[in-house]
């Protein structure tokens, strides 16, 4: 092949290494992805496929208000898990990197990851009984006397959703922040403190910039697989806990009504994703701030950056106040809102750092 | 040690992360059909039920012969990604990897939904254990090849090139020199697919013939509250097995550091 001829024999070793992996992933993941975005403009009625195009199924999830409902709520859901999940775990990875020994890390990091390498089913059957009616948490708050009828506010709801998987994606968020934490060149600190700069400044001035990319890589990590999680919703939700997994089941394996099912699960990877580059370019503004208003220079520049994010801010509280309301087409009109807006923070940070 | 407020905060997350699993031995040998304190008294009759359900037997065999044929498929294809990223340098590297990466990210639901749209409503196949199979190599490649590219990038090259210098073929160099190299690796590799296939449901929930796999049983039961401590005796067996597969895993990775003479990083991922 006259191809082939560009490419040294080292290349061509590697290309072939690695086209058997590949093509694994093409066959079994880039066509049935493709199969789902073509079969969610069809129809299907019981047993028989109609595959004439159609935007229907993506009507039907617009205009029924369940659909609209259930997502938001998975994204709300998804939301508050990925951020409880990476602050909770922010804490831990920066201990285990900077105030244990080399020696003592390895075991902290098994340590952490045990749990997560035991049956998920079991484990969130287990939090059922933790937190449960009868459960261990409140026989045990009830026993002490701290209180006297048993807490119902953590079965059977979102919060106890949010626990549960706050529980199991704790790696996914701990890892990628410690590996970050630990490429952290420690003579920075060291002389960021020698410049007469506080520990508390050092943190939030290089620390946690230098940190950043393992934050988002957590913030990735954990919200797109928690939008997608049937398996705590479904145990432990109860009636107004389902999330959009469930109705992507249902419609796939009790409804027979597959194109709706996988315009389901289209539209939420979508939202999820959109949501995720949001968060993203917020991180990204809050970084710029902090480096401009640290930096003492620019009032004008600091003054725009602010502003940019109080609008961001206020653009995303119309968002949430769109969902608070029921609004589909408000919470959409402010979602692509917040969207563009996040394009143009994104471009222009951009631009100045280059 | 001395324990400073992160200290104590890092214990008390430790404790939140171990909580479901120390309860898990606790009920499964309680003396009550009901999952909840106070604890009535000892027993192993929930591990003897066990042994009698037929049912329960035929979805573990399953998920065995599921989890072992997934974890060699992966780590064959996990072991060809690794070994091409980190030794070798071709245009669209990063992408490529990247692309073969992105199952790790992606919702089980996803890769669950899609495969049932494409192999039962597009080309009309039946499911049966080989398309959890397919399935589970897909997202436990990813897992290996992680796993594997500490292996091979800490590998030194030139100790192969020797090999071929000195007259091997590359199939002899390769399993003459590389392959004990990276072997620590490879069984880490191994047992970490096997636990994650062993392991996994939803995927299996979707794409599973007419014979369950064990979480696909296990998740039959939840509304049977009269099984659950049998699921909890089950349970115990299951992180018992896990955590000795784990701490196998960690042993050869860390012997696999050591002799090729790297400090440990820590951690599978």
């Amino acid at each position: 092949m006259a191809f082939g001829s560009f490419l040294s024999s080292e290349d061509k070793r590697g290309l072939t290494l690695v086209s058997l992996p590949f093509l694994y992933a093409v066959i079994l993941l880039a066509i049935p992805v493709g199969a789902v975005i073509l079969f969610s403009f069809w129809t299907q009625d019981f047993m028989t496929i109609d595959t004439t195009f159609t935007m229907n199924n993506y009507r039907e999830i617009w205009s029924e208000p369940i659909y609209g409902s259930l997502l938001k709520r998975s994204v709300l859901v998804s939301g508050l898990v990925t951020v409880v999940t990476v602050l909770a775990a922010f804490p831990i990875a920066y201990y285990i990197s900077f105030h244990l020994d080399p020696k003592q890390k390895s075991l902290w990091l098994f340590l952490i990851t045990i749990p997560f390498w035991t049956s998920y089913l079991i484990r969130v059957f287990l939090w059922k009984v933790i937190l449960g009616y009868n459960g261990v948490v409140n026989t045990g708050l009830i026993e002490l006397g701290i209180i006297t009828e048993p807490l119902t506010f953590i079965l059977y709801n979102v919060n106890a959703v949010i626990i549960t998987l706050a529980h199991a994606y704790a790696p996914f968020a701990i890892l990628p922040i410690f590996v970050a934490l630990e490429k952290i060149d420690r003579s920075l600190l060291e002389a960021s403190q020698d410049l007469g700069e506080g520990k508390v400044v050092t943190f939030f001035r290089v620390t946690l910039p230098l940190a950043m990319p393992g934050v988002v890589a957590a913030l990735v990590i954990v919200s797109i697989p928690t939008i997608g999680d049937y398996v705590t919703p479904e145990l432990m939700g109860g009636a107004g806990g389902k999330l959009i997994a469930s109705m992507i089941q249902t419609q796939f394996l009790q409804l027979s009504n597959a194109p709706l099912g996988a315009a389901l699960a289209l539209v939420a990877m979508a939202t999820i994703m959109a949501a995720m580059f949001v968060i993203y370019a917020q991180l990204k503004l809050l970084g710029f701030i902090i480096m401009t208003f640290s930096s003492g220079r620019g009032f004008l520049e600091l003054g725009f950056l602010c502003f940019s994010a109080v609008l961001l801010q206020a653009l995303m509280a119309l968002t949430i106040f769109g969902i608070w309301n029921a609004s589909l087409g408000g919470t959409a009109t402010f979602f692509a809102g917040v969207l563009a807006y996040s394009a143009v923070i994104l471009s222009l940070t951009g631009k100045k750092r280059g | 040690m001395r324990l400073s407020g992160l200290g104590i905060y890092a214990l008390f997350y430790l404790v939140f992360l171990y909580a479901p699993i120390v309860l898990l031995p606790i009920f499964a040998f309680n003396d009550a059909t009901i999952i909840a304190f106070p604890l009535t008294g000892f027993t192993t009759h929930w591990f003897a039920e066990l042994l009698t359900n037929k049912a329960l037997h035929a979805a573990v065999l399953n998920s065995l012969q599921i989890a072992a044929t997934a974890a060699i498929m992966a780590t064959l294809l996990g072991m060809c990604a690794a070994r091409a990223g980190a030794q070798h340098s071709f245009p669209g590297k990063g992408a490529i990897i990247g692309f073969i990466m992105l199952p790790l990210v992606l919702p089980e639901i996803i890769i669950a939904v899609s495969l049932l749209v494409i192999l039962v409503q597009i080309l009309g196949l039946q499911l049966s254990n080989w398309t959890v199979i397919a399935a589970h190599v897909l997202i436990c490649t990813p897992f290996s090849i992680a796993i594997l590219n500490g292996a091979f990038a800490n590998l030194d090259p030139s100790l192969e090139e020797a090999g071929l210098d000195l007259g091997e073929t590359r199939w002899s160099a390769f399993r003459l020199i590389t392959l004990p190299l990276v072997m620590p690796g490879i069984v880490s590799s191994l047992l970490i697919s096997f636990t994650i296939s062993l392991d996994e449901f939803i995927i299996a929930f979707f794409l599973t013939g007419s014979n369950p796999t064990m979480p696909v049983y296990i998740w039959s039961l939840n509304k049977d509250f009269d099984a659950l401590p049998v699921v909890m005796a089950l349970g115990t067996i299951l992180v018992a097995l896990s955590i000795t597969l784990l701490t196998i895993a960690e042993y050869f990775r860390r012997r696999g550091l050591a002799r090729t003479g790297l400090k440990d990083t820590g951690g599978f991922l």
